[in-house]
């Protein structure tokens, strides 16, 4: 069981290591990016599936349903956008490394 | 098996994290979105033999699991892959309001089983759940009337007499059944249900009063609020890879929040308690000198045609038109007769940050092509034409001019100081924010009405004849 002062440790420094990680973002990837943290947050469909897993009766099996759907879908619709949005950058990506 | 996943579950965040790392540059950006996929589908598939779940193949919450995968990733993955460009705004809106009501419903389980008499794991678990339900109800209906807004559903912005009042009322509330429900030994089922009724309610009442001009910051927020949501849902049910991801999701969420409050000089707390134009929006119209003047696509034509510099500035109508090949079209034209072209992106033109400079890279315009606010604005003196298409309040010198104006002092493209400017534009309307625009009424404006793609049609037409 991960809880008390530990909980609290990896608390902090994942919401460091978040702040450091966007700290230097062009503008240009702010959509992708929000997009691809979008879809990171598709993990809660691991949450999701192991409340499913634990459901015991038809109000519980529903409500779990609902939370595997629509964390499936939070996954695969935020993974399909990002990829849409980054291919197109995809393309043009070698001028730029030249640019650069 | 345990130690399997628990490894997998490791692994996942630490991927996730760099995956994001590669997504904040345009070079890797690709690859990072590639690998955190591969790590949430390994995940997604290790979960199948976690410890959690002792299921046989036949039972129904395995049968019904399955479904739900299927059927949440099918309708997804077809939306996503559907879309236009100009609506991805809107998606990441629905998507992230799935993620938020999705961790709002894990909690929704975890608290029916204790109300149903299942054994507690103490008072912090159930501070946590409720925590994490009511941040993830709320970014579950607020992005949803995101969405509808964004959407078009919803055209206008809603104010209900005392609506801060009220909201104020409802969240103290949710705050009296939060509590109620976070502290009950046994918890009381009518509670369970009201607490999520009035959180659904509470998102739809704080996003209601919002206007689409505010929409990506809103957005961005429930970003934020959806990632710790999963965070606080991923410590009741012990699971790393959740705290992990929806923690760093949370923060640098709420950094993209403040990049964009800030690029809009709009503090958060003013995007949240007050709306565009009831706060001196009519005030601003009063002093405004000269008129519109119109001008011919054909006369437009033989201006950039003939310019050294041509300084494209595009906005929300822009996308809405989807113009963006027909400006690379005329920017080849223009750049084959020797004028210097480029494009002027405000960090907050369109619906989101970057949201111009995805469709016209959609479009092949190289990056070197694309400036931001800082780079361009020194250009514009030089510049024998700035052409605006579809951008409205971010050119508005008002925001420089008038402090009684709601978008005084927000940093603007000085794009009425080129020698020319030329506004594409569909009607003489104000902007999104309902304030009018000085630059229309300027000397050196002249404005080319018609829809944008039709607009620029017209003038390659012309360019050509040349």
């Amino acid at each position: 069981m991960i809880e008390g002062l530990p909980a609290l440790y990896i608390f902090m420094l994942s919401a460091f290591t978040g702040y450091e990680v966007i700290s230097r973002v062009p503008v240009i990837l702010h959509t992708p990016l929000m997009s691809g943290s979008n879809f990171v947050h598709g993990i809660v469909v691991v949450g999701a599936m192991i409340v499913m897993g634990n459901a015991e009766g038809a109000l519980e099996l529903t409500i779990g349903f609902i939370a595997v759907a629509m964390a499936a879908g939070n996954a695969v619709g935020g993974y399909v956008a990002t990829v849409r949005m980054l291919d197109m950058f995809h393309t043009a990506k070698p001028k730029n490394e030249g640019a650069q | 098996m345990n130690l399997l996943i628990d490894a997998v579950y490791f692994v996942t965040a630490a991927v996730f994290i760099i995956g994001l790392k590669q997504m904040s540059s345009p070079v890797t950006a690709h690859r990072g979105i590639v690998w955190a996929g591969i790590a949430m589908f390994v995940a997604t598939v290790a979960t199948f033999g976690a410890p959690q779940i002792t299921l046989d193949i036949g039972s129904i919450n395995l049968q019904l699991m399955l479904v739900a995968i299927i059927v949440g990733s099918a309708v997804a993955y077809i939306s996503a892959k559907r879309v236009a460009m100009t609506d991805m705004p809107q998606m990441i809106a629905m998507y992230n309001g799935m993620g938020g009501g999705a961790a709002a419903a894990i909690a929704a389980v975890e608290l029916v089983k204790l109300s149903a008499g299942a054994e507690s794991h103490g008072l912090t678990v159930q501070v946590l759940a409720v925590l994490g339900a009511v941040i993830g109800a709320v970014s579950f209906s607020g992005s949803a009337i995101a969405f509808a807004k964004l959407q078009g559903i919803m055209k206008k912005t809603l104010r209900l007499p005392l609506h801060q009042v009220m909201n104020i009322a409802l969240f103290a509330a949710v705050c009296v059944f939060g509590y109620l429900v976070a502290t009950g030994t046994p918890v009381s089922f009518e509670y369970v249900v009201i607490f999520f009724i009035l959180s659904i309610v509470l998102g739809v009442m704080v996003t209601l009063p919002i206007g689409g001009a505010d929409m990506p910051v809103v957005i961005s927020l429930f970003n934020a609020l959806t990632g710790l949501a999963v965070a606080f849902e991923g410590f009741v049910l012990n699971n790393a890879a959740m705290i992990i991801a929806g923690t760093v999701v949370g923060s640098s969420g709420t950094l993209l929040t403040q990049l964009m409050a800030k690029a809009m000089n709009r503090p958060i707390s003013n995007v949240l308690f007050s709306s565009f134009g009831s706060d001196g929006g009519a005030a601003a119209e009063e002093d405004i000198e000269g008129s519109m003047k119109e001008i011919q696509a054909m006369d437009a034509a033989i201006m950039m045609a003939y310019g050294q510099k041509v300084i494209i500035v595009p906005g929300y109508g822009m996308a809405v038109a989807q113009a963006q090949h027909k400006l690379k079209e005329m920017q080849d034209l223009l750049e084959a007769r020797g004028v210097d072209v480029k494009y002027a992106i405000h960090p907050v033109a369109g619906r989101m940050p970057g949201h111009m400079n995805v469709l016209l890279a959609e479009a092949g315009v190289d990056y070197d092509k694309i400036l931001d606010l800082d780079e361009i604005n020194p250009e514009f003196p030089t510049a024998d034409v700035a052409l605006v298409i579809g951008a409205n309040d971010v050119v508005n010198p008002v925001a420089r001019t008038n402090p009684d104006s709601p978008i005084y002092g927000m940093p603007i493209l000085d794009a009425d100081h080129a020698h020319n400017v030329i506004v594409i534009k569909r009607g003489k309307g104000a902007g999104f924010s309902g304030i009018e625009n000085h630059l229309f009424y300027a000397d050196n404006t002249q404005m080319l009405y018609g829809d944008g793609q039709k607009a620029v049609a017209e003038l390659i037409a012309g360019i050509k004849t040349l």
